[in-house]
């Protein structure tokens, strides 16, 4: 190919487009384009009859990102702190900044802790998880998983199985731990 | 009542919960008709999303019926049908204030960066999500709509988060008539946003994906030229190839964090969470646009960084834009095309399943079974 100022002539024309497909062009103008500009002030557009909204009662003390100089006026309330996660947690808001690849690190850290502590919990609630009927992993059987994936040349072929090993690992290494911790109290005696 | 929680990476169930309370004068309660399940919804799912708490209901994407609203509410009454947009937002802050609600300033304790979404993590405020029997809804003078009359119950529910993200990311591309442009990813966002580039004038729509049934969907609802990057060496020459050899107009990585196509990226950036997610589709897009053109990045990434060729985008003098979208922005228009039937976003729905079957839902669509493109959850079935 040779490179010239030309653009290439690669597509159909403007016309045949248009009888084509659907709603070819409609758009074509930019004024039609909701997000053009991508800011335009037009505080009256949203129905926001505040000029700040009122401040939501702060019924427990809520964690916030340290670029927040108060607490918003609106907040979620779900899943408030508790526990070691929630102490990791409150020490990734208040100590580092969204900058810092340390909060958020921390803050994956803090979501492995929940997982094991609410296993735990979850355990002594007589509610146990079921890595069967939680992972929907039964669906490989009434969805079809060896047909969706036989034959079908997929690029996550390579990789899907780090899934099942990263899902079931836990549970191997926890009961390997327990069925070696028996051993030795039995051998103990 | 009835929710979907999370109970760490992988794992859901269905639990009990508390109805939600009414917390702010301007809070409305929701008893959700149909909530869909997004691409998005798979990082939390996974595990990549820092601060996703044990217990998290997910759902972003949903519709229902006003169950109770507060007493600063107006615009909205018991009984009325609505569609409420993904992101939570106040409507006066510096941001709202110029169009950017899903950069909303008043409504995210946990991160200046990223706006509210409803149940997706703490990271993005906090908020339960709608993969439940109700849901809150703050600030519901600003966000939810009522659903008009002529509109499709599943169209509304499309137009919550995937379709109108599908259209953003197209009007992010900049595209002027004439213009090749290859969208990556053939899920619900991507094939909306292969639809809509032909709405904004486009000579060419490529989709890129490596799921068969995806690319015959791109062909059939969006009219796309389609590759399935499996079958070439190097997607990327062969984009090449197909536009004289300069590359693509514009190029909308509809993929994000959880990429396939380059193995060690997939695992450090998706398995092992070492880096946001792996930018394999952002990557492919730097490389196959042309000198000058334009990025739209409508997939979602992760907080920490990832390894972007970013020396390739300067070199190439690129422009990348980007956002959450700010869904009721878009709406107006979106509306325009549906009721004029260039749009039929329902059409890409290929499953519908009751909250109690969420669990197997969900592995269906992580794991591509069943030709799953996108799943509507029904809690009252």
């Amino acid at each position: 190919m040779v490179y010239t100022a030309d653009k290439p002539h690669l597509a159909p024309s403007s016309d045949e487009l248009r009888a084509r497909i659907p709603g070819w062009g409609t758009d074509l103008d930019p004024a039609n384009r909701p997000g053009v500009p991508k800011m335009r002030f037009d505080p009256a557009a949203s129905g926001a009859h505040w000029e700040i909204p009122e401040q939501q009662e702060e019924k427990v003390p809520r964690e916030r990102s340290i670029e927040h100089e108060r607490l918003p006026p609106v907040f979620g309330t779900a899943q408030p702190l508790k526990g070691l996660s929630g102490r990791i947690r409150r020490y990734a808001y208040e100590r580092y900044s969204e900058a810092r690849s340390i909060h958020w690190m921390l803050l994956i850290l803090g979501d492995r802790v929940d997982s094991i502590e609410s296993q735990v919990s979850s355990l002594l609630a007589l509610k146990p998880d079921n890595p069967i009927t939680e992972t929907g992993v039964l669906a490989e059987f009434r969805r079809g998983g060896l047909s969706s994936r036989l034959g079908k040349n997929r690029a996550d072929g390579s990789h899907q199985w780090i899934a099942g090993l990263l899902v079931a690992a836990p549970y191997v290494l926890t009961g390997v731990a327990l069925v070696s911790g028996i051993r030795r109290l039995a051998r103990r005696r | 009542m009835k929710a979907m929680v999370y109970r760490g990476p992988y794992k859901i169930r269905v639990e009990e919960k508390d109805i939600p309370a009414i917390e702010h004068p301007n809070d409305a309660i929701v008893r959700v008709t149909k909530a869909a399940i997004c691409g998005s919804d798979l990082h939390l799912y996974h595990g990549l999303i820092p601060d996703t708490r044990i217990g998290h209901t997910f759902g972003h994407e949903f519709i229902g019926v006003v169950e109770e609203v507060g007493p600063s509410v107006q615009n909205l009454k018991r009984g009325d049908r609505v569609m409420v947009p993904f992101n939570i937002f106040c409507g006066s802050c510096y941001f709202c204030a110029r169009g950017l609600y899903s950069n909303c300033h008043n409504v995210n304790p946990n991160a200046t960066a990223a706006g509210a979404i409803y149940g997706y993590s703490h990271t993005t405020g906090g908020y339960d999500g709608g993969q439940a029997e109700f849901v809150r809804v703050p600030l519901a003078d600003v966000g939810p709509t009522v659903i008009p009359d002529w509109m499709d119950e599943e169209d509304a529910l499309m137009l919550t988060d995937a379709c109108a993200t599908g259209y953003f990311g197209a009007e992010l591309g900049d595209i002027v008539e004439g213009d090749t442009v290859v969208v990556f990813g053939a899920g619900p966002v991507g094939l909306y946003a292969a639809k809509c580039a032909w709405f904004m004038g486009a000579g060419r729509v490529i989709v890129v994906d490596h799921l068969e049934y995806r690319l015959e969907k791109a062909r059939t609802f969006a009219h796309a030229e389609t590759y399935n990057f499996v079958e070439f060496d190097d997607i990327v020459v062969h984009i090449k190839h197909i536009t004289d050899g300069l590359g693509a107009d514009v190029v909308i990585d509809a993929v994000g964090a959880e990429a396939s196509g380059h193995f060690l990226q997939h695992v450090t950036g998706s398995q092992l969470k070492l880096q946001g997610g792996s930018p394999i589709a952002l990557n492919w897009s730097i490389d196959s646009v042309r000198k000058g053109g334009n990025i739209s990045v409508v997939g979602v990434y992760g907080t920490v960084p990832s390894a972007v060729k970013f020396g390739d985008a300067v070199n190439k003098g690129l422009t990348l834009r980007m956002n959450q979208t700010p869904v009721k922005r878009e709406w107006r228009r979106l509306f325009d095309h549906v009721r004029a039937g260039y749009l039929k976003p329902s059409e890409i729905i290929t499953h519908r399943i009751p909250l109690d079957e969420i669990a197997e839902g969900y592995h269906m669509f992580s794991s591509k079974l069943d030709d799953c493109i996108k799943t509507v959850v029904l809690p009252a079935a």
